[in-house]
């Protein structure tokens, strides 16, 4: 029988090859032609993890440990990869509020989705254990292991600086940064970020599509390791600095010493203070609002930054000037006449010697008028304003005025006074020497700041020379010391009439009717100055400054107590304590210290 | 009569048997990659892993397949409109003892053995098929024997139906195939042919755009069929002026209807106004094109109804992901992306044996069934694909040698059965994973886990090759 049909065997079979070839057509431009889908399974396979290196140690100069790392966990959130949780299980092994973790979520969902993004931050190790057992429950979620500082000593806040979460701006400046790390925000933290950060090890992993780690990417041939950050070896005495903030407790100031052969900074206070180990983990948000808030600024590094007027201290700088300048001579007298400028009782200034001795405030102003008005015009406004060129040259040769390359950010330049800036005050020639007599003692419109005024007596302790004052002795292992801070300044006054000013400083703490005979150390010779400083906020504040010992000067150091009176008083003791434990080593002076301790403004 | 063991495999088409073994055997082999776990390897001879509960099955299968050739290949006629009414049987027993799964009741349990009958329905439709076109003087196109087979295909697919396997119910339809090679009509195959290709233009096309152009096109071919240019251009004309007419009684009354509602009406007269002149001229040869053209533009017209209201959503967001109207690829879409970039990432060569990163950490889900291809791809390449897709078609082309070769009837039938469910399988599945078409779940035939899938294959290729080592003995 024949079979009408039998052709159509073809036809099925026809469906059946074209169906084959086709497909085959379709894969051979898939598997072959078309590159594109490699690239897409290894993105999907593939996860670059981070390792944070630790970060560098901060220490002081005898290698005391002052900043440190601990541990600490990241709950890091892909939004793309999570499915839905049990959302108060996570709390509570986090001992969160619900409210947080949805903040964070929220967060998260804003920044990306397809990016790792910290929910939780922060968790200590003892959570992290409990979390860890549970964490395969929770897709979408792994933990980033960071670090978190801590400050043994808990001192020098100010000048080791706080963390901080990086903004998205900085972000968008340095692409080293992800969101979630943390950078030094102030201090040397700050100052030497990029060496204490290391560098962030990258290690490519193989995950499957939990996220679940499979092993390494070929065999671990592109990670790269972690570079540990570099140790910073501190010029701070971690002993004097303790002491130092110990009697600025309850006061408003700062102290700064400074080893004056070197220009190391061995200690810098500033008070009121705060605690850095409160403002790390997840308490920082609240205590750093809690400190911005606070009316006495205890973020505030008054050392560095507070511009007060130098007060009678200033008036070494003017002798030294006027000296140089030829316009008096150690054996000038000048009479006490207060019709010129206000002044305490005294004994006759005979001498330059006595007039610093006595803090004699019309002998200054005879010394600053002669340096001012040197007869270089007969026009008595010309005259001024190149008296006074020449001046704030000289003054600002000392490093004041000008911002100084301390390695601390935000540091203040203060303010010297030259004559474009009466000029655009009163006018070209429209101004003389009577309208800024007032400079003559450290006042008027001399602003300086207590860093300056540690580094001035260093100059004289020096005998005409300086070096930039720093915090850095070595950035790791042999680390040399920047440039900057290798090189001698010299102030524009000639060496030999640093003695003078020496012996004038010695007379105020040691002979009768010196200011500054609180100031004595016992066993050594100090040499300091005082000054009380007028303000328009209210009681004077307390200046000193001083080095010691007077042959082979071992410190300088500056203290202000704000609104505490006269310079002779709280200053010149509280600088007294601090030489007495930095040259002996102990403190003797039993009195002086507990008076000063029971004194509390706050 | 009883054939000796000796004989059977002597006569056994041993083409058939290697393409088999091959298939079963790479088949597990990218079953085990896809399943297999290094942080716990599971001994082949437990039952506690995937590709070792797939080893059991193929060994049942070997079973089943050497039953099958042992046993005479008579009982197959003889018995089936039993096994066809045992198979729906089980069926609607499903409906009511069934385990869902996966959104589809379709599992019976029975202790540690599960099962869906819906597997095994295939064979019992392919024997009751066999037995229905075998009857004597049976001709297809005569009304009731349309009607039967209409009837014992359809009760099948509605029971698949109610067990919410759209997958399975689709499969039935590959039978056409066979009706078709038994001398029904070719244009079935071919309106079918065209129906769906205009259903998925309109999804991608708009109306606006679309309607005209199959106008155009009905009236080009009738200028081309008929050597007459002038009916095209009276054609276009009319219709043109039609469609003017409608156009502006919309705008001047301001009816507000949409283009494609003017381009309806205007459709609709222009049928009745060439319907009519058409029979006034006894232009008969015009009637096809005329209804074809009416045919298209109301199907046309059906699909968004269709799409929108007889399809569920995921079936309709399926069949928008194929076509590119919407892109999603971690949502609808995920499944297909994954499994192209799994494909796509094995190049020529592929990565090796249990090397596929995206198969060996589960990016493509489904993958030990549905999505078993996918593993082909990434670890043996192009060259796997081509061995597979190979296989694949010549079984099918194989088969159907087999089938033209038999003496009876029955055994074509079977035999066309067999390539019908088959190459359907295997044309869908592969379709779906390199998406060229919808995500529709049914098994890669030998290669996707399962076992009722794979001992319902394994029957129905081997019945068909009992019979045909049988092909001299029987006349019917």
């Amino acid at each position: 029988m024949k079979d009408p049909y039998q052709n159509r065997r073809l036809v099925i079979g026809g469906i059946i090859l074209f169906t084959g070839i086709l497909y085959l057509i379709r894969l051979l431009i898939l598997q072959v032609l078309d590159t594109s889908y490699k690239l897409s399974a290894e993105s999907n396979s593939r996860q670059r993890e981070i390792e944070y290196p630790g970060r560098g140690l901060i220490l002081d100069r005898n290698g005391k440990v002052l900043a440190s790392n601990e541990p600490v966990y990241d709950l890091m959130m892909i939004p793309r990869k999570t499915e839905s949780f049990d959302t108060l299980a996570l709390c509570s092994m986090l001992g969160i509020q619900r409210a947080e973790l949805d903040k964070g979520i929220q967060s998260a969902l804003q920044y990306s989705r397809y990016k790792p993004y910290p929910v939780v931050r922060q968790i200590d190790a003892r959570r992290f254990a409990i979390l860890e057992e549970q964490l395969f429950k929770y897709k979408g979620f792994y933990v980033q292991t960071r670090t978190r500082r801590i400050y043994p000593e808990g001192i020098a806040s100010h000048v080791i600086g706080y963390m901080g979460e990086i903004d998205l701006n900085e972000i968008r400046q340095d692409p080293y940064y992800a969101v979630g790390d943390y950078l030094g925000q102030s201090g040397l933290e700050l100052q030497y970020e990029k060496e204490l950060r290391g560098r962030k090890g990258i290690r490519y992993q193989l995950v499957d599509v939990f996220n679940q780690v499979k092993g390494s990417y070929e065999g671990g041939r592109y990670d790269t390791l972690p570079e540990p950050g570099k140790n910073l070896l501190t010029t701070l005495n971690s002993e004097l600095q303790k002491y130092g903030e110990l009697l600025m407790t309850h006061k408003s100031g700062s102290i700064v010493a400074i080893e004056p052969a070197t220009g190391e900074i061995l200690c810098m206070v500033s008070s009121p203070s705060f605690d850095l180990n409160k403002l790390t983990g997840r308490e920082r948000t609240r205590q750093f609002e809690a400190l911005s808030a606070d009316t006495l600024e205890p973020l505030f590094n008054r050392a560095t930054m507070s511009r007060y007027a130098p007060g009678s201290i200033f008036k070494i700088v003017q002798a030294l000037i006027g000296l140089d300048l030829g316009v008096i001579r150690p054996q000038t007298g000048f009479k006490c006449d207060k019709s010129l400028i206000g002044c305490h009782n005294h004994p006759e200034a005979t001498n330059l010697k006595k007039a610093i001795q006595y803090s004699c405030n019309p002998y200054f102003y005879q010394v600053y008028r002669r340096i001012i008005l040197r007869r270089q015009s007969s026009n008595i406004f010309t005259d001024s304003e190149l008296g006074l060129a020449d001046w704030q040259k000289k003054v600002m040769s000392f490093g004041l005025g000008q911002l100084l390359q301390i390695d601390l950010p935000g540091v203040s330049p203060g303010f010297i006074p030259g004559p474009e800036f009466y000029d655009t005050w009163y006018g070209r020639h429209r101004w003389a020497f009577s309208t800024i007599y007032s400079n003559c003692n450290g006042q008027g419109e001399v602003e300086t700041v207590p860093v300056q005024i540690a580094n001035l007596a260093a100059i004289i302790a020096n005998r005409g020379y300086y070096y930039v004052p720093h915090f850095i002795r070595s950035i790791g292992e042999k680390g040399e010391l920047p440039e900057v801070y290798r090189m001698p300044h010299h102030p524009d006054v000639n060496a030999a009439y640093y003695p003078v000013v020496i012996n004038a400083m010695r007379a105020v703490i040691y002979e009768p009717s010196g200011t500054g005979r609180r100031a004595q150390v016992p066993g050594v010779i100090v040499c300091g100055k005082t000054g009380t400083v007028q303000n328009n906020q209210g009681e004077d504040h307390s200046g000193f400054f001083a080095f010691a010992p007077m042959q082979h000067p071992a410190i300088a150091i500056s203290v202000y107590v704000e609104h505490a009176g006269s310079g002779g008083f709280w200053a010149a003791m509280i600088a007294s304590l601090m030489m007495e434990k930095y040259l002996n080593g102990e403190v003797t002076q039993a009195e002086k210290e507990k008076m000063v301790l029971e004194y509390k403004q706050f | 009569m009883m054939l000796t063991g000796k004989n059977t495999l002597v006569r056994i088409d041993w083409l058939t048997v290697i393409l088999f073994v091959l298939l079963t055997g790479f088949g597990w082999l990218n079953l085990f990659s896809a399943t297999y776990d290094e942080g716990l390897p599971v001994s082949l001879f437990s039952f506690a892993s995937r590709y070792s509960k797939q080893f059991y099955y193929i060994l049942a299968a070997l079973v089943i397949a050497f039953l099958v050739m042992i046993t005479d290949g008579k009982v197959w006629g003889a018995f089936a409109y039993l096994v066809y009414g045992l198979t729906v049987g089980l069926s609607i027993l499903v409906l009511f003892i069934g385990r869902e799964i996966n959104g589809a009741r379709s599992w019976i349990i029975l202790g540690p053995v599960s099962f869906q009958p819906a597997e095994f329905m295939k064979a019992g439709m392919a024997l009751l098929l066999a037995k229905l076109l075998s009857r004597f003087d049976f001709k297809i196109h005569r009304l009731h024997n349309l009607f039967l087979i209409l009837l014992f295909t359809g009760l099948p697919m509605v029971l698949v139906f109610f067990q919410n396997d759209t997958g399975t119910m689709l499969v039935f339809l590959a039978l056409i195939l066979v009706l078709f090679r038994e001398g029904l009509s070719g244009y079935v195959l071919i309106f079918g042919g065209i129906a769906a290709a205009l259903f998925f233009l309109t999804l991608v096309f708009p109306l606006s755009v679309f309607l005209p152009v199959i106008t155009i096109i009905a009236l080009l071919l009738t200028w081309l069929y008929q050597h007459n240019f002038k009916y095209f251009l009276w054609g276009v004309i009319s219709f043109s002026l039609l469609f003017g007419t409608v156009f502006l009684v919309n705008r001047m009354t301001s009816s507000g209807w949409s283009y494609s509602r003017v381009f309806f009406v205007a459709s609709l007269s222009a049928f009745f106004l060439w319907a009519i002149l058409i029979y006034r001229y006894r232009l008969n040869s015009l009637y096809l094109f005329l209804f074809a053209w009416i045919g298209a533009t109301l199907l046309i017209f059906s699909v968004d109804m269709v799409f929108h209201d007889l399809l569920e959503p995921h079936q309709q967001a399926r069949i928008s992901q194929l076509l590119g109207l919407v892109h999603d690829p971690l949502g609808t879409g995920y499944n297909l992306n994954q499994s192209k970039i799994a494909i796509g990432s094995g190049g020529f060569f592929g990565k090796g044996f249990l090397r596929g990163t995206q198969t060996r950490f589960n990016f493509v889900p489904e993958q030990s069934t549905d999505f078993i291809f996918s593993t082909v791809g990434e670890e043996w390449g192009f060259l796997g694909s081509l061995l597979v897709i190979g296989s694949f078609s010549g079984l099918l082309i194989r088969l159907i040698f087999l089938a033209e070769r038999q003496r009876s009837v029955f055994s074509r039938v079977f035999g066309y059965s067999v390539v019908s469910i088959l190459f359907f399988h295997f044309a869908v599945n592969i379709g779906m994973v390199i998406g060229l078409v919808p995500v529709i779940g049914i098994p890669l035939p030998f290669f996707s886990y399962g076992g009722s899938s794979l001992l319902t294959f394994t029957l129905l290729l081997f019945i068909m090759l009992r019979l045909d080592t049988s092909r001299y003995e029987v006349i019917n």
